[in-house]
Parts: structure tokens; C-alpha cells; sequence
């Protein structure tokens, strides 16, 4: 026998309306940026045969508007989840308006992002979902994809005869033209580009120094937990069962 | 006498008197219809309200501009459309063009704004500049700024011809040293119907106005206050080059085969996705061309801010106060630099701040490997 180590407890965190929501995004946001970028400066190409015999550029056009449908309408039922789906996809965990998430964002500001030693070693700071700098920083991602949604949207409302498009007109006069509309619905994207590499690099980042499965929860769902954290640890189930001997209750009643 | 005389005559009276033939007039009625976006079947219609009713009147003013609005219009496609506006039917006051100057022009225009009270159409060319009080610009010893205020007072719409007059035009262009502002912005208890471009169709103004006399209401208008039948679409929906753009055909320079292959101009800087227009449709000079056919990028100068655009014949335009060559790309590429510098010298920060967790984990681990049980 060596020397002591934890027992680890499997967590059900991400459930799976949160998984494919958030595979799906991957998906989508890959494809939105890659026609984007063509969109925005496509390869010249010099073809001998005649126009009509092409429609790539059109292509790639509507596969970026179709996709661009396609998040939003995931988007939408992740929202809801986020009011019917477990603690740790609920709309709470993303704003910080509690004591508790300002604590825990100054905890993961000092341990995780500027590397400060943690010399309490509290296990009630170890996030179980999200911390609340990372949902918080969804958070934002969220109100930055509702403004490309809906200058992208501003974008086709003109041309197009659909409603839902139509709705969101206002938007051209408000920010100064479509060429300003076009300009920052080109320029936030790059917000995107740059939530991806810290995003991913902060995944790699907790599971390569805390090794409780960060990076495979969003395949499996599931993450591992420190048993003192989870109720039902043996040590816990005995000092219940003793306290409501004591207490003259009958065990068996209870669950 | 001759100018109440004139007065009491219908469009069609005055446009015999001219000269010109029924036949003449049958065909600009129908060419108008159909640029005005009406069925076949309306242009009765229109024929009978220009042989019936009277005369609009029409006051003209002049504020900040370059007079090309003007000169577009003169030029219009059919001699008519210029003519019936133009040639004493309705213009009653336009200070580039009426025979009479200085005290009678402007005592001609105080008569018919009295006589007509209510009942004329404004037409505005040019922006007003509203800063120290609007002494940039005055006419006849009164500012822009009161000009218009006097003159819009009585008009039934106003017709805000040209970009200056519609959006501010090149005066409002960055840093905007006279604090222009376009018509609307100074008049909100009257209609003001925008008919922007630097220079605007001159048909679009007739179209406007030939709506008003035959269905005695304004044409439908955009959000932008535009009308709709002439600024529905862009330049780029009903453009010639349209199929090269959706094949993916681009131009990159002027001077290059595709170029004179006549590729889409998209990628120097072809404004044409994103401009409200109907120079695809209607063309300049008779029907002769329009700027991308010429080989000319459209610069979008019927749009908002064109002016601020620049450099036009490029696609991404310029972060304003970032200097020449910062354009939003390279910002996202110094962003996206900094992410991936971030994350990189964290990683490496990581491995040494956190290096008793790391090695006690493994050191965990590393135990309870080798106490698997068989």
C-alpha cells in the first residue's frame, strides 16, 4: 500500500441537450468563419468557361446563411435548457449577481488565470461545472453572437421576403448603413477567433493540471468529483445513520 | 399675365403647347409607368390625371451643393421627364437655372409660396450647415438654416434631392467643419421623401412627383425614407455582372484579364452588395451605361456616409482614428496574436506555478498503478 490517495466521485454535469448544443456550435461557428472569411475576400479565380456554368461563391453564401440558421436555432434551445435543464446549464451559473459567483471569480482570477498559490485548499472552490469566469465569459459570447446574428440578419432582411429576416431592418439605419453593418458584422468575428484559442487552451489548461476529466465531460457528460464533496460518502452515510439513531429515528424511513 | 395663364393649365395642355405629339406624350407616360413600377393596365391612369389636373408647383432649393443634381437633371433620358419639371410648367423658383435673378427671383419665389400655400413640393439640393448659427451658407442675405425652415413651412412634402441633401452629403464628411445635416433631420413635421445619389436618376424626381399628381399621395417609402419603387433593390441584384459574382468570377485588378473579361468588381471594392439604387436598372446618359459597366466600381454614393468609406475601390475599409493602415483585419490579427501569445506564455507559466500539484497528482497516480490488482 503507498500513500493515501482521493477517491474520485463520477459527476453527471453536462447533460445531453448541452453536449450537442455546444458540438453543434463548434460545427457551425467552424463553417461560419470559413465561408465568412471567403465571403469577405474570395479567391480570385480565373475559369475559361462562362458564368453561368458556376455558382460556387452563391454556395458558399447560403451555406454560410443556412448554418447561420442553424446556430440560432440552437441557440434558442439552449436558452430554453438553460431554464430547464440541471443546475449546471441553468442561466444562473452564467451572471455573476451572487456573493458566491464574485467570490468564486476572484478564486479562479487568482489560481487560474494569474497562477496565485492556493494556500487554503477549500474544496468548496473547485467548480463542479462551470467556474463562474468561464460561464461568464459564455455569457458574453452569448450577447456577441446575438449582435452577429442580428447584423447578419440586417444584412439579408432587404433581400429578403421571410419575416424573421425582416424584423431586424432597424438595425441598418440605427448602426449607419449596411457598409457599417457589414463592417462590424466582419470585425466581431475576430472576437470569436480569439474566445476559441483561450477557450480551448483553458480547457486543456484544467484538465492537464486538475485531471478531472475537463476536456472528456463534454463527450461523456460526466466529471469527476472529490467523494468528501458529494453527500453520500460512506464516512457522511454512517454519521447520518448514527445522528438519527440517537435522534430515535428509524433509518429505513428515510432515503 | 402670362404666369397665371400658364398656371391654370393641365400638364398635358402645356406639353402640346411645347410641341410635342400625343404619341410623344403616350410613350413618356408609359415609360414613366413602367419605371414607376405600375402595371400596364395603370397607365390610363396616369394619362388621364396628367391631361386633367393641374400643375404642381415646384420651389427649388439650393443650399450646400455642387449643382450636380441639377446637371443630372437637365440630362435626363427623356426630354420630357426634364420639361415637364423644368421648362416654366412647375418649377416656379430654382436659383441655377430661372431667366430672373437676385430681388425678382427671390420676390417670385415669396408669390408662389403664398399662392400655393400648402400645395407645392419642396425640392432641396444640398446640406444645411447648422454650425454658428448656419453662416456657411446664405442665399439672399438669410442662412440655409432659415431658408429652409420658411420654405418648408408651407410645402406639402419635401423632396430631399440628391446624397448632400438626404444624408449630408460630402460637406458631412469627416470631421464635418460646418455642421451639415440632411433636410430630415432639421424638418420632422412634414414628409420628406429622400431621393439620394451624387447625382441622383432624375426620373426617380418625375417618378415622385407624377405619383403625387396621379394618386394625390406619396409613393411608398423604405425605412429610410426612400422611395421604394426606386431604391428596392441594390445595384447589385439587378446588375449585369450579378452571374460572375455568383460563379465566383472576381476582377482583383484594373488593369487585368478578367477585368476586361468583365468580371464582377466585387473584390476592388464594389459597393454594389450593400447601395440602394436603380442605375442597374434605369443606366445614366440614355441608357448608355451605368459605372460598372463602365468598368467602374460602384462607390455606393447614394448610401449613407459614402464619403467616410473609403478607400473605394477596396473592400475593407479603415478603423477611423487608427490611422491608413489598420484596417479591421489587422486589429483581429493582433487580437487573435495576443490570444494565442497569452495562452501560450500561460501554458508555460502553468507548468512552473503549479508544479507541486502536477507532480504530486502523478506522484498519486504513479502509486496506485502499480497497486492494480490482478
Amino acid at each position: 500500500m503507498g500513500t493515501l490517495t482521493y477517491n474520485f466521485k463520477r459527476v453527471y454535469v453536462w447533460e445531453i441537450p448541452v453536449r450537442l448544443f455546444h458540438w453543434i456550435t463548434v460545427l457551425s461557428i467552424t463553417i461560419l468563419i470559413i465561408t465568412g472569411f471567403i465571403i469577405a475576400d474570395p479567391p480570385a479565380i480565373s475559369s475559361g468557361t462562362e458564368a453561368v456554368f458556376s455558382y460556387w461563391f452563391g454556395y458558399v453564401r447560403a451555406i454560410h446563411m443556412i448554418t447561420a440558421y442553424i446556430l440560432i436555432a440552437v441557440v434558442i434551445v439552449r436558452v430554453y435548457w438553460a431554464f430547464a435543464g440541471n443546475q449546471f446549464a441553468n442561466w444562473r451559473n452564467y451572471i455573476p449577481y451572487t456573493k458566491k459567483g464574485f467570490k468564486n471569480m476572484l478564486y479562479v482570477l487568482k489560481v487560474d488565470i494569474f497562477l496565485m498559490r492556493d494556500k487554503e485548499h477549500k474544496l468548496s472552490n473547485i467548480s463542479i461545472g462551470h467556474n463562474y469566469v468561464a460561464s461568464f465569459s459564455y455569457f458574453i459570447m452569448f450577447l456577441v453572437f446575438v449582435f452577429q446574428a442580428i447584423t447578419g440578419l440586417a444584412l439579408m432582411s432587404a433581400t429578403s421576403s421571410w419575416w424573421f429576416p425582416k424584423m431586424f431592418h432597424w438595425v441598418v439605419p440605427l448602426l449607419g448603413g449596411e457598409i457599417a453593418v457589414r463592417y462590424f458584422h466582419h470585425i466581431f468575428i475576430w472576437i470569436f477567433l480569439a474566445f476559441i484559442v483561450i477557450h480551448v487552451y483553458l480547457v486543456f489548461y484544467h484538465d492537464y493540471v486538475e485531471a478531472r476529466g475537463e476536456a472528456s465531460a463534454m463527450i461523456s457528460g460526466f466529471k469527476f468529483i472529490r467523494s468528501e464533496r458529494i453527500k453520500e460518502s460512506e464516512k457522511e452515510i454512517i454519521e447520518k445513520t448514527k445522528k438519527q439513531m440517537w435522534e430515535g429515528d428509524q433509518p429505513g424511513k428515510e432515503n | 399675365m402670362e404666369k397665371t395663364l400658364q398656371k391654370e393649365e393641365t400638364y398635358y395642355e402645356n406639353i402640346r403647347k411645347k410641341g410635342y405629339s400625343r404619341r410623344d406624350f403616350l410613350r413618356f407616360v408609359t415609360y414613366m409607368a413602367a419605371f414607376m413600377g405600375l402595371e400596364t393596365s395603370m397607365v390610363g391612369q396616369v394619362v388621364k390625371a396628367l391631361e386633367t389636373k393641374k400643375r404642381i408647383p415646384v420651389i427649388w432649393d439650393h443650399f450646400q451643393e455642387c449643382t450636380g443634381c441639377s446637371e443630372s437633371f437637365i440630362r435626363s433620358n427623356h426630354p420630357l421627364v426634364a420639361d415637364l419639371i423644368l421648362d416654366k410648367i412647375s418649377l416656379d423658383y430654382t436659383d441655377t437655372l430661372m431667366a430672373a435673378s437676385g430681388f425678382p427671383a427671390e420676390e417670385a419665389k415669396k408669390q408662389s409660396i403664398k399662392e400655393n400655400y400648402g400645395k407645392y413640393i419642396l425640392v432641396v439640393e444640398g446640406a444645411i450647415p447648422t454650425k454658428d448659427n448656419g453662416v456657411y451658407c446664405s442665399i439672399a442675405g438669410m442662412s440655409a438654416l432659415d431658408v429652409l425652415k420658411a420654405d418648408a413651412a408651407g410645402a406639402a412634402a419635401i423632396l430631399s434631392f440628391g446624397s448632400c441633401s438626404s444624408w449630408g452629403g460630402i460637406q458631412a464628411a469627416s470631421p464635418n467643419p460646418t455642421g451639415a445635416v440632411p433636410v430630415n433631420a432639421l424638418i420632422k413635421d412634414k414628409p420628406v421623401i429622400r431621393v439620394p445619389g451624387c447625382p441622383p436618376i432624375s426620373e426617380v424626381m418625375v417618378g415622385v412627383v407624377m405619383h403625387y399628381v396621379t394618386f394625390g399621395t406619396l409613393p411608398a417609402l423604405d425605412s429610410m425614407g426612400r422611395p421604394k419603387q426606386f431604391y428596392g433593390k441594390r445595384v447589385h441584384d439587378t446588375c449585369y455582372r450579378r452571374a460572375y459574382f455568383d460563379a465566383g468570377l472576381f476582377a482583383e485588378s484594373f488593369d487585368s484579364y478578367e477585368a476586361k473579361q468583365g468580371y464582377c468588381l466585387y473584390k476592388l471594392g464594389c459597393r454594389g452588395p450593400l447601395t440602394y439604387n436603380a442605375c442597374a436598372s434605369m443606366k445614366w446618359n440614355n441608357g448608355v451605361s451605368y459605372p460598372i459597366e463602365s468598368g467602374n466600381p460602384c462607390i455606393g454614393c447614394s448610401d449613407n456616409h459614402f464619403w467616410d468609406n473609403d478607400p473605394f475601390t477596396k473592400r475593407v475599409e479603415n478603423v477611423p482614428g487608427l490611422g491608413i493602415e489598420s484596417t479591421a483585419n489587422t486589429i483581429g490579427k493582433i487580437v487573435l496574436g495576443a490570444a494565442i501569445g497569452g495562452t501560450v506564455a500561460h501554458a508555460v507559466a502553468a507548468n512552473f506555478a503549479k508544479k507541486k500539484d502536477i507532480r504530486s497528482r502523478s506522484k498519486k497516480g504513479k502509486v496506485n498503478e502499480k497497486d492494480i490488482k490482478e
